[in-house]
């Protein structure tokens, strides 16, 4: 059985090359790895080496020649006491070929789920009905119920982060949390987001269900790599064997005069990202309700707090099993002229806004995203259906931000039922400033809404 | 854990029978020598058909091929239980032949086929295997050592004894994140051995350009973490080496590193003409270090096995890798239906 020896490709856009030289001559011997002959492009010269042994029988492409096609044969080896496996060995399919369909699958290929379209977003269930009276509690001891809870219900499940343990949390967030689960699920770390994202979702893949504290969001832009790439992306690119059940979380967006380092909105940067989940709670019942929900996901999830948010006090359902859907937005405020739609901190200026604008006689909706990725588009369009206008609230910069994809799906979705294009409040497009005069310029306020909201509504 | 010479089933050599042949270290079996030649051989003839393969056009992308580095990966998995975790960069089919995942899977990822590891959307740098407990290939440089450090702590978490064994190159031993892994691992005595292939490029950048100091072994002592160099060409050198690294992380004492120094004879990836580095250095390397050729000639040198047996041994891989290829050019091209699946974890 003899085996031809195809000029090989260098790099995946190359289609030919010159044959610079031969190293072997008919009759040589030839062992597996040994080169043969070198090929010649614009970019590069390289060796290239047998795969098959055997014996030189004839040269096809002397050397010197030029623009020699990629998997033309250029030399012929001749078996020597070959296997019939191997002498059954076809001759190499060139690239064009299509591949042959054969049954055989590799033993520990996982089962695959075969759906025909992109799927649509399930619309998850409708919140029930919660049992028992509601607490009034701030959207801190909210989060901490939520962790302690979850952390009660699963061994799996610890927090780490930096200052989370001995110091109390650096927002108090974890206070307490330590003296109940003890050092081995509170774990103090060091200020490395890079490194402890990284051994976070390692943790994961192992098993675990980390809840990784960022101080704040602006730092884990260190660990953003570990995020995405290993975070986010692993799940498909494993074909679905590998699993990353882990929460990062911590403030996102403005705090208050600490400037443009410490005052950023990554809202749109994650949303941006197929495989991860991103929630953004504004009230306490919404902190509680879906940081148990994120815990408790196989998938990897941001989870966007907010620094201001953290004193406030909103009533939360007393119910032991109280947990929110992922993926589905809350009408705060039920509205028959204009739709509001806002997250996180933006909730309670869209609220403001609305009383303003009733004051002037425009009855206005205002709809809670909570969650960012899934995104609730049927609840907006069900809304605009009715208001037929639509303003966006977000606290990040505009340009490619939450409102502009907002736009764009009801362009998509809702564009036969809108009166008015689409406005969208958002942060100014500069850094954020430190000036307390200036601060309050570049962020947007309630009048700002109460502004958009009448421009939509001609009022 | 490398185990006394135990009786030796198939050895055609009659030799051997009557008295233990010297191989100069007593821990290790004829059997056993045999069984780390043939794992060496079969990733070296399995990243010679990739090789092929790419040139043919039927594997795209980057393909970092591991020849020459064979005896760093089939050295250290002599000494691992179970349960212990594997994870490496992107330069990993060695890994998992070594781990013991399927050749026909493996080559059928890199083709882009459904019958791959990952189904055919992870590629060469992407592939898992929860059930060898290896847990990939990694795309980004050093992106692999946290994730690795945290495998170990999920092992000290559960106390079940298993440790980590990250590899990374000598390209990514100067990374941040190397380092805020090495601090926490030393700092929660975490049961990891970092395995730094130091094949003296990253790249095309050598070790003595990119790194203050050469000695990586050394790169822990800030943390307090003991390190060693090893012969990476030598796969006896590399398992003894290997044996007391994962015993020390094995019995609590924390990480644990060793630089391995070893050549990879292709260039970084395939479409590197390797012009960095001289034809002499490569081919010093080829004829005079290389690690299948070594433990070829102990095992000859020993009687454990004759010119007949090396070729039994050389057919038998030859068949598995021919199957491989022939698997990974014949299993279809994943449906469009996956285009959409694996995204998310339905709850």
């Amino acid at each position: 059985m003899s085996t031809q020896v195809l000029m090989p490709a260098l790099s995946p856009t190359m289609t030919e090359g010159k044959l610079a030289k031969w190293h072997v001559k008919v009759g040589d011997e030839v062992k597996s790895g040994q080169v043969i002959c070198e090929i010649e492009t614009d970019k590069a010269t390289m060796e290239v080496e047998a795969v098959d042994e055997g014996t030189v029988a004839k040269i096809l492409v002397e050397e010197g020649t030029e623009g020699v096609a990629v998997n033309t044969p250029i030399c012929v080896l001749a078996g020597e006491g070959e296997s019939a496996a191997d002498a059954e060995t076809p001759a190499p399919a060139a690239k064009a070929d299509a591949p042959k369909a054969e049954a055989a699958k590799v033993e520990e290929k996982p089962k695959a789920d075969t759906p025909t379209v992109a799927p649509a977003v399930a619309a998850p269930a409708p919140e029930p009905e919660w049992k028992g009276g509601t607490q009034h509690i701030t959207v801190r001891e909210a989060l901490r119920e939520a962790m302690a809870a979850e952390m009660r219900a699963d061994k799996a499940v610890f927090l780490m982060g930096e200052e989370v343990a001995q110091y109390q949390g650096a927002y108090k967030v974890s206070q307490g949390l330590l003296d109940e689960f003890g050092a081995k699920r509170v774990i103090d770390t060091p200020i490395t987001e890079h490194g402890f994202a990284g051994l976070g979702v390692g943790a994961a893949f192992g098993g675990l269900k980390p809840i990784v504290e960022f101080m704040t969001f602006n730092f884990a832009m260190q660990a953003i790599d570990q995020i995405i790439n290993s975070a986010a992306k692993t799940h498909y690119m494993s074909g679905g064997q590998m699993t990353c059940p882990i929460v990062f979380r911590g403030p996102n967006g403005a705090a208050s005069r600490v400037a443009a380092q410490h005052s950023q909105c990554y809202a749109s940067w994650y949303a941006h990202v197929p495989g991860l989940r991103v929630l953004a709670p504004w009230s306490a019942a919404d902190a509680k309700g879906l940081l148990r929900a994120a815990i408790r996901d196989p998938n990897p999830v941001i989870f966007l707090e907010n620094e201001i948010l953290y004193g406030q006090s909103f009533d939360v359902p007393e119910d032991p099993d109280f947990v929110l859907p992922i993926g589905k937005a809350k009408i705060e405020r039920a509205g028959k002229d204009v739709t509001i739609v806002a997250f996180s901190i933006m909730v309670g200026k869209a609220l403001q806004a609305a009383e303003e604008l009733a004051k002037l006689g425009i009855d206005a909706e205002v709809i809670n995203l909570r969650s960012l990725r899934p995104f609730d588009t049927e609840t907006i369009v069900e809304s605009v259906k009715k208001t037929n206008r639509l303003v966006s609230c977000e606290e990040g910069w505009p340009f490619a931000g939450i409102g502009a994809e907002l736009s764009a799906l009801m362009m998509e979705h809702a564009f036969d039922w809108l009166d008015a294009p689409v406005k969208r409040v958002a942060g100014l497009d500069v850094p954020l400033p430190y000036a307390a005069n200036l601060e309050k310029m570049a962020l947007p306020q309630s009048s700002n809404i109460v502004e958009a909201a009448r421009a939509v509504c001609n009022r | 854990m490398a185990k006394p010479a135990t009786k030796p089933k198939d050895d055609p050599s009659p030799a051997k029978a009557k008295s233990p042949p010297n191989l100069g270290d007593n821990s290790i079996s004829p059997d056993e020598l045999k069984a780390h030649y043939r794992d060496m051989l079969l990733i070296r003839r399995f990243e010679e058909r990739a090789g092929q393969l790419y040139g043919m056009g039927l594997i795209g992308g980057f393909c970092h091929l591991y020849i020459g580095q064979e005896a760093v990966v089939v050295g250290m998995q002599a000494n691992v239980r179970d349960k212990d975790a594997v994870i490496t960069s992107y330069r990993d089919h060695g890994h998992m032949l070594a781990c013991g995942m399927d050749p026909k899977g493996v080559m059928a990822e890199l083709t882009g086929r459904s019958g791959g590891y990952s189904k055919g959307k992870g590629g060469s740098m992407h592939m898992f295997s929860r059930e060898k407990s290896f847990y990939g290939g990694h795309g980004i440089v050093g992106a692999q050592v946290p994730i690795g450090t945290g495998l170990a702590f999920a092992h000290k978490y559960n106390g079940d004894q298993n440790v980590s064994l990250t590899y990374f190159g000598d390209g990514s031993a100067n990374q941040g994140q190397v380092y805020e892994a090495m601090n926490m691992a030393a700092l929660w005595k975490l049961p990891v051995v970092y395995i730094i292939e130091n094949n003296r490029y990253g790249m095309g950048t050598s070790v003595e350009r990119a790194s203050a100091t050469t000695e990586l072994y050394r790169h822990g002592e800030a943390f307090g973490i003991p390190g060693e160099r090893v012969d990476g060409m030598d796969v006896l050198a590399v398992r003894a080496a290997g044996e007391k690294a994962i015993e020390h992380a094995r019995s609590g004492q924390g990480p644990y590193i060793l630089e391995m120094q070893t050549y990879r004879y292709r260039g970084h990836s395939m479409s590197d003409p390797a012009k960095y580095r001289t034809k002499e250095e490569v081919d010093k390397f080829r004829n005079e270090r290389d690690p299948i050729e070594h433990i070829r000639k102990r095992l000859l040198d020993a009687k454990i096995v004759d010119e007949a047996g090396l070729k039994a041994v050389d057919t038998e891989i030859r068949k598995i890798v021919n199957d491989a290829a022939e698997f990974s050019q014949h299993s279809p091209e994943p449906d469009p239906s996956e285009l959409w699946t694996d995204i998310l974890v339905e709850a």
